[in-house]
């Protein structure tokens, strides 16, 4: 008898959701674990999983179908053995199957996404304990003052209040935040930064130049975060570089004829990047590898099971990392129309702030800038950065020939404190076959 | 020397500090005893706060009825009996210290009376009205043994003419004239008492202002209204030598000019510090830190030698009861090991004086907040402009707030007038709570009342006082 895939329910309090997107088409074999399909409120979104090793033999709703009600079968999987005659007499008409924990569905994870502005509840920043941060009134001015996420402090007054101290210790690198937007993995703390050798005083500095000779910018929050976070990143992460040259013909090929499929105009329009496939490379790369997926805190290592890529995007004056959530399913059309729309309001400083934090890697690329190869600083609290090149004609010698092949220089950065050096390697060789054989991405 | 019995915590000294120490230490089940050689209660309760605050009751009302007719009340014959009036004083401070009493009783604190000395970590002694010595195991020791007053060369209280705060608190009759040295709060509490009930009283500051701790702005107005009430005010000046003659007591002064002068009074009052009362503790064996008479301590009250701590006066100033009291929390709740304690901070310490104008403050002065290079918006409202300080026929007095011009943070409160001792903490909680100046200014502040000058003050700093 056919096993009925149910609705499920992403919150106690669900009672209908959005069929998205199915992964799977009727016919396919399907092994427990594969996503099959996507789900979504106007809250969240999240992916079904199958438990059970078969075929789906029926798909009862559509993609796109809307308030489809939680345990209403969605689709019928086939037992081994069975044939699609074993579908007769079960239709999307079907009798809503009793109420029951989702057997043969399960929720691998769920995603808290933005709403669409002006849909639903606005998503808010917690301090992990749900509801909004506990905070004198203080600290939430000193916070908005200089653009800290008061969600990512742990407060020091009564009841884990964040007062006006926490704020200034933030403010002065010694940071104490959780991992990220992502409320459902509770509060852990970084580790604390380990006291520095004090830097030159501004009075010092001074001194070695001529008055006159200068002019003072005076610095704001955006350069004053930068400095802070990437001198905590290059004082408290222990760093190590790999680096490698992917060839991009295969690549550069793929995306001329990806592109030329493109429809002129209109919303399902695209024009993807070879950031675009790096970033999904990466993404693929960091599932192939999963212990590289991690962060690092005194409680434990977070083992991120989403392939979230930041991606440094210049703008005036300093940059951002916007994040390309769960790059590993998504298309590239999707994080290529996702991340135009990402840095164009990033270069407006237009960005929520769940819409930068709590990526699990980033990718800078100075590749279109002429630049060879470098070395980027870890984006706290993530383990790795990757530095991507610009791809040039380079003679190489394969087998005994000298051969002319587009290069492209990448440089992983990594925390040692979570990926080891052969650790790394394999994170960046996976990136490798990736960028090489585009195609296994699709696999 | 016979063995006793041991505890968790003993405190030497049941002023605020140690006895309020005690009673935490029992609340978190630990077995606490308190060592006290006079009176349960210390001198804040005995000889200080408490019985200074009846006193000054009583020329607050003596000012007051002088002035009844003001408010329509015919009285004749006015007088007093200082006898009566330091005799309440005495019954004030006798009900208070049985209080203490009762609240040992109540938390099972044992009460050991006799002077105590450190014999090593975890160990004092005990020496006895009756002589006798006893020893006492204690795996901690809080010393909470106070202060008493300072003295200089050349400027000895004689217990006759020349008093400390203790004489000056039960005189035997009114002197007709006074010369108070230091106009900190205990020589302006007592020139402002003396001078209600009609004595010539001299205040001598060698600082340049009266009240020195306090913001420039207050100093002045209190100054000021101090004079007004006949008071004589020499600051900048120094006494550089007291003679007792058969007439009185003869002071040299010397101004910050070098100009000499001299003054002839009935009875001298010596206000010019305290210092701590840390002899005899057998501190020095232990390795205990004493550094210009007061113990060092860290942040958490801890002395150095093992299980060892100090709060209140005898670690210094500000020597004010409530921050002996806190530091006492604090003290035990760090030995007993409870989370998310923060060290004292003394810009959240509120001062009072019970002066006539009274005066009390919190936080940084006005020209403290620039000296340590905040910007600042200041704002002021004063008395005159309050229906209700008018009403209550006390129109003189300011409220001050100083807030951080980029933050909004409230960085200190500076009041002066009538009840302002009662109003201060209102600031006190609002600087505690860390809220800014938008919350102060859209709390609801109760008409009429002295207290919508505080609100009309923040008001004020940010240009949009209503009433005045």
């Amino acid at each position: 008898m056919p096993i009925p895939i149910l609705m499920p329910a992403l919150s106690p309090t669900m009672e209908e959701g959005t069929l998205t997107k199915w992964l799977v088409n009727e016919g396919d074999n399907v092994v427990a674990g594969d996503i099959i399909a996507e789900i979504e409120t106007d809250k969240a979104t999240m992916e079904v999983e199958a438990v059970d090793d078969g075929r789906v033999g029926k798909i009862l709703i559509g993609e796109g179908t809307e308030n489809v009600a939680v345990n209403a079968p969605i689709a019928l999987i086939l037992e081994e053995g069975e044939d699609n005659a074993a579908l007769a007499g079960f239709d999307a008409a079907a009798e809503p199957a009793a109420p029951a924990p989702p057997s043969s569905a399960q929720i691998s994870e769920i995603i808290v996404e933005p709403a669409p502005e002006g849909t639903g509840p606005k998503p808010v920043v917690t301090n992990g304990q749900g509801g909004r941060p506990i905070a004198s009134p203080l600290a939430r001015r000193l916070a908005s003052d200089n653009a800290i996420d008061l969600g990512a402090l742990s407060g020091s007054g009564p009841h884990g209040r964040i007062v006006k101290r926490d704020v200034e210790k933030a403010l002065d690198g010694g940071f104490e935040e959780v991992a990220g937007p992502k409320a459902s993995t509770g509060q852990v703390m970084a580790p604390r930064s380990a006291s520095a050798v004090p830097a030159m005083s501004d009075e010092d500095i001074l001194a070695l130049y001529e008055p006159g000779t200068y002019e003072v910018v005076p610095i704001d929050k955006m350069r004053r975060i930068i400095a802070t976070r990437l001198t905590q990143a290059k004082q408290t992460i222990p760093h190590f570089r790999l680096e490698v040259d992917c060839e991009l013909d295969a690549l550069l090929a793929a995306r001329k004829r990806l592109n030329a499929m493109s429809p002129a105009d209109g919303p399902k329009s695209f024009r993807i990047s070879v950031n675009d496939m790096i970033i999904k490379a990466m993404g693929m790369a960091l599932q192939k590898v999963p212990d590289a997926n991690a962060t690092w805190t005194e409680h434990g290592i977070l083992r991120h099971m989403g392939s979230d890529i930041g991606v440094a995007v210049a703008v005036e004056g300093g940059l951002f990392t916007p994040v390309i959530r769960h790059a590993e399913i998504k298309s590239l059309s999707e994080i290529s129309n996702e991340m135009k729309d990402l840095a164009g309001r990033a270069r407006e400083r237009r960005l929520a702030p769940h819409e930068y934090q709590g990526g699990t890697t980033s990718i800078s690329n100075l590749g279109m800038m002429g630049v060879k190869s470098f070395d980027a600083v870890i984006n706290p609290p993530q383990a790795t950065i990757l530095a991507v090149g610009s791809g040039e004609k380079r003679p190489i010698v394969k087998g005994d020939e000298i051969k002319v092949v587009t290069l492209m220089s990448c440089t992983l950065a990594c925390d040692h404190r979570v990926v080891d050096g052969a650790l790394g390697a394999k994170l960046l060789t996976a990136f490798k076959g990736f960028i090489e054989e585009p195609v296994t991405m699709l696999v | 020397m016979s063995s006793e019995a041991s505890f968790d915590l003993v405190v030497i000294g049941t002023g605020p500090g140690g006895y309020v120490a005690a009673i935490r230490a029992a609340q978190l089940g630990l077995k606490a005893a308190v060592i006290e050689r006079e009176h349960l209660g210390g001198i804040c309760l005995n000889w200080g706060c408490i019985p200074t605050k009846a006193l000054l009751r009583t020329s607050e009302l003596y000012l007051t009825l002088e002035h009844a007719e003001r408010y329509g009340i015919s009285v004749s014959g006015l007088s007093f009996d200082i006898q009566k009036i330091v005799q309440r004083s005495r019954g004030v401070a006798k009900q208070l210290s049985a209080g203490v009493a009762y609240l040992m009783k109540k938390n099972k604190i044992e009460v050991i009376e006799g002077e105590a000395r450190l014999l090593a970590p975890g160990r004092v002694a005990v020496k006895g009205q009756d002589a006798g010595e006893r020893e006492i195991q204690a795996k901690h020791v809080i010393i909470a043994t106070g202060a008493r007053a300072r003295t200089l060369p050349g400027l000895e209280p004689d217990g006759e003419r020349i008093w400390t705060y203790r004489e000056a608190m039960v005189p035997a009759a009114m002197p007709a004239s006074l010369l108070v040295v230091g106009s900190g709060a205990i020589g302006i509490e007592f020139a402002s008492f003396y001078r209600a009930l009609g004595a010539e009283v001299t205040v001598v500051e060698i600082m340049d202002r009266v009240l020195p701790v306090e913001d420039e702005e207050i100093s002045a107005l209190a100054q000021k209204a101090f004079a007004k009430q006949g008071m004589t005010i020499q600051t900048g000046t120094q006494v550089e030598k007291l003679e007792v003659t058969a007439a009185g007591v003869t002071a040299s002064l010397k101004g910050s000019d070098g100009a000499g002068s001299e003054i002839t009074v009935e009875r001298v009052i010596l206000a010019v510090g305290i210092t701590g009362n840390v002899e005899g503790l057998g501190l020095e064996a232990l390795g205990v830190k004493v550094e210009r008479g007061h113990i060092v301590i860290d942040e958490w009250c801890r002395t150095g030698a093992e299980g060892v701590y100090a709060i209140g006066d005898v670690v210094g100033p500000p020597w004010l009861a409530h921050k002996a009291s806190h530091e006492g929390i604090l003290c035990v709740e760090k030995i007993v090991g409870l989370d998310n304690l923060h060290p004292l901070d003394t810009s959240r310490i509120p001062g009072c004086t019970y002066c006539t104008p009274q005066i009390a403050s919190v936080g940084l002065s006005e020209a403290a907040a620039r000296d340590v290079g905040r910007e600042v918006k200041v704002g002021r409202f004063p008395f005159q402009a309050n229906g209700k300080a008018i009403a209550l026929g006390e129109p003189e007095g300011l409220v001050k707030t100083v807030f951080d011009a980029k933050t909004g943070e409230l960085l200190g409160a500076h009041m002066i007038g009538a009840e302002v001792t009662e109003l201060i903490q209102g600031f006190a909680i609002a600087k505690t709570l860390e809220t800014t100046e938008a919350e102060l200014i859209e709390s609801i502040f109760p008409h009429p009342t002295l207290s919508e000058m505080m609100h009309e003050s923040v008001l004020d700093a940010y240009g949009r006082v209503i009433n005045f």
